[in-house]
């Protein structure tokens, strides 16, 4: 017992990237629901980090995401990943709506040298409880996703990385006339993840 | 990688000791290398500098717009960079240096300081389901300014007689038959016996269409329903035959063949008509083409289909037979049915797709059953049930107010209003003496049509709003014949 609550204080490069893409997937999984993706019916209920959040169960958005997030937490591990980007856009025009950005700052010395970090779990889980309550609470400030949507994951890497074969070079989809929040972000003191959103804000333009 | 790691390591400590000297070697000059940009900007001397950071200074007043991390980071590269420079001897001209640092600067002066690659996985994900309309859309809704939101009715009287009774003589009390449907040009059809009337709703002129089996032999009419144009009516006919027929020119156009017994049930979804028989096969019929039919489902329902309604977005029928099935099957896809459902315990006749939320179907089973079910189809999960206590005949929802009408058997042969979806009666609606058979909503979706055993054809003001503002402008005259009639008060007229 005692070693194993020792154990919990280190985080290692591995464990990491095992917390940030177990995030990915929650969060992920939480807007596709918050944001009205995907129908109701497809999701359900499972209790994560001391909340209840909710995971969306079609058999083809699971495989997308196990696919996309093994490879995510591969470049985790190699520090080559430098923000993920979560794009909603409308299936009609195919325009970008929404734009949900998790910034990563690797620790550059846990990935060459493999030194460890200290912070204990239960303060990693509470930062990360902050950023899905406010992923929960965004649907109160934006807009209301009018058309049936899509979304899609970017990763933004290193430019001496490697290009699997089953990715593709995209450009960024940006949107124009957009409005940003900043979100709280994490920290495992390896991986910092900074939350922010970007939405279509016609009105401040005009 | 074992000769690697040693010749790495000391270079990048060296370079990581450097750097941290620099560092500190800068961190008094610091005030200093920022002055000095300032001063470089404007010609004139700043006399002294105020130390209060929000004022700014005169000639900077604002430097709210300014990325001072930015610029700090700028600076520092530029000592970091003499400093190296007057270590390595670099073989760069000084203005080289400078056009490669502008050149760098111009380019990386993005939100990403730093180059990168944009990897998008090459498999997207899935599209949402076709007609998914977004569950948040009730938040947005809700809070909505009181001038934009309707207002709220709090009492909305429904009256509990019937505004007009019509007689329906020979209509034929089978519960498997749908002899009665309301077009969008409001122009009722109902089926008595062998003969097709059109009763119109804004004149009250009645006027015989067809009449089945004029060639020598029996037949009759088994089920009528009105294509969305209003003027085309499809006729499902005892002898298997299904007519399509312009209503306008009274003239037959085509015959659609493909069931080998009675076709009791017809549904339309834009060209596309659906059509279920005794011979528990359904056949899509695409009205235009040469090769009607696009689709055959069969080996789902064993006994006679009596239930047959498309989602309001076409894209599921639900079908319903005597085998006290429910099918509910995707538009693009007939060899089998999305959700098989045995939860009724008699046959599915009554059916009713939810105009207010997608995905949503009340079907009502016969007399062993009584209930009124309610289902997602997107799950095939069972959202509700409740037991009338009676057989359910048909079922009908408002277009306008959350509610559902049914229409019953033995022993009341009442309607009933429900409010959905806490299923709370709110009114019962008396007057037949038989079965009520067969529900039709008018255009304007205020009136609910009724045609019972008892051979009448009574129309109920059940959902009606009193407002004549809420009457769409094409059904004005309907309106207007309307107001006559309540002037010359309950008015019996006899079809034929």
């Amino acid at each position: 017992m005692a070693t194993a609550g020792a154990t919990r204080e280190t985080i290692t490069l591995k464990g990491s990237t095992a917390i940030v893409t177990e995030f990915f997937g929650y969060a992920v999984d939480s807007i596709l629901y918050q944001r009205g993706i995907y129908p109701e019916e497809n999701f359900t209920r499972v209790k994560k980090y001391g909340l209840s959040m909710l995971v969306c169960t079609d058999e083809r958005v699971r495989d997308y995401l196990k696919q996309v997030l093994s490879q995510i937490s591969e470049w985790l591990l190699t520090g080559k990943l430098q923000k993920l980007v979560l794009v909603v856009a409308s299936v009609a025009t195919k325009e970008v709506l929404e734009r949900w950005a998790f910034n990563i700052e690797t620790d550059k010395e846990s990935v060459q040298t493999g030194t460890t970090r200290e912070k204990s779990d239960k303060e990693i889980m509470s930062e990360i409880q902050a950023i899905v309550r406010q992923i929960t609470a965004s649907i109160t400030f934006l807009p209301l996703l009018d058309e049936t949507c899509t979304f899609d994951l970017l990763a933004y890497t290193a430019a001496d990385s490697a290009v699997p074969s089953t990715w593709e070079e995209s450009d960024a989809r940006l949107i124009n006339k957009s409005a940003e929040v900043k979100l709280r972000s994490f920290s495992t003191k390896v991986h910092q993840v900074d939350a922010m959103v970007a939405y279509k804000n016609d009105d401040e333009g005009d | 990688m074992a000769c690697k790691t040693p010749v790495k390591t000391p270079l990048g400590q060296a370079c990581r000791e450097r750097r941290a000297a620099n560092c500190q070697e800068y961190q008094s000059p610091r005030p200093v290398a920022l002055f000095r940009s300032a001063k470089k900007s404007t010609p004139c001397k700043t006399p002294s500098r105020i130390r209060s950071p929000g004022k700014g200074d005169r000639f900077i007043p604002s430097r709210r717009a300014m990325d001072l991390d930015v610029a700090h980071f700028t600076l520092m590269q530029e000592s970091a960079k003499e400093n190296a420079g007057s270590h390595a001897s670099d073989c760069l001209s000084p203005t080289k240096e400078e056009y490669k640092r502008q050149l760098a600067g111009s380019l990386l002066r993005t939100d990403e300081s730093e180059q990168c690659r944009i990897l998008a996985f090459k498999h997207k994900a899935p599209a949402p389901p076709e007609g998914h309309v977004n569950p948040m859309r009730v938040l947005y809704s809700q809070n909505m300014d009181p001038a934009v939101r309707p207002a709220k009715k709090a009492f909305r009287h429904i009256p509990s007689a019937p505004e007009r009774i019509l007689d329906a003589p020979e209509l034929v009390d089978d519960y498997y038959l749908n002899l009665l449907d309301w077009s969008a040009r409001n122009t009722l059809a109902i089926a008595l016996g062998s003969t097709v009337y059109l009763w119109n709703a804004a004149s009250g002129t009645i006027q015989e269409l067809m009449e089945a089996g004029n060639e020598g032999g029996e037949d009759y009419v088994t089920s009528v329903a009105w294509a969305g144009d209003g003027k085309h009516l499809a006729v499902g006919l005892g002898s298997s035959e299904v007519q399509l027929w312009d209503c306008e020119a009274n003239k037959q156009i085509r015959s659609l063949r493909g069931h080998s017994a009675r076709v009791g049930a017809l549904s339309w979804s834009g060209p596309t008509l659906s059509s279920g028989g005794r011979d528990s096969l359904i056949l899509n019929h695409d009205v235009r083409l040469r090769e009607h039919i696009t689709a055959r489902m069969t080996g789902a329902h064993e006994q006679e289909i009596c239930g047959l309604k498309w989602s309001p977005s076409g894209a599921q029928l639900a079908s319903g037979g005597n085998d006290n099935l429910l099918h509910v099957w995707d538009a693009a896809q007939s060899a089998a049915p999305l959700h098989r459902i045995d939860q009724h315990q008699a046959a599915v006749k009554a059916l009713a797709w939810c105009p207010f939320q997608a995905n949503l179907l009340a079907s009502g089973g016969g007399t062993a059953d009584r209930c009124i079910k309610f289902w997602n189809t997107n799950t095939g999960a069972c959202v509700n049930s409740i037991d009338t206590h009676s057989q359910v005949c048909a079922l009908q929802w408002s277009p306008t107010e959350r509610e559902l009408l049914s229409s019953h058997g033995f022993s009341q042969n009442q309607l009933c209003l429900w409010k959905y979806p806490s299923m709370a009666k709110v009114a019962e609606l008396t007057g037949h003496t038989a079965r009520v058979l067969h529900l039709a909503l008018s255009p304007d979706g205020t009136t609910v049509a009724s045609a019972a055993a008892d051979e009448t054809l009574r129309f109920w003001k059940v959902f009606g709003g009193n407002d004549a503002a809420s009457v769409p402008a094409g059904t004005r005259g309907k309106a207007a014949a309307k107001a006559q009639d309540s002037r010359s008060g309950l008015r019996s007229i006899n079809i034929r």
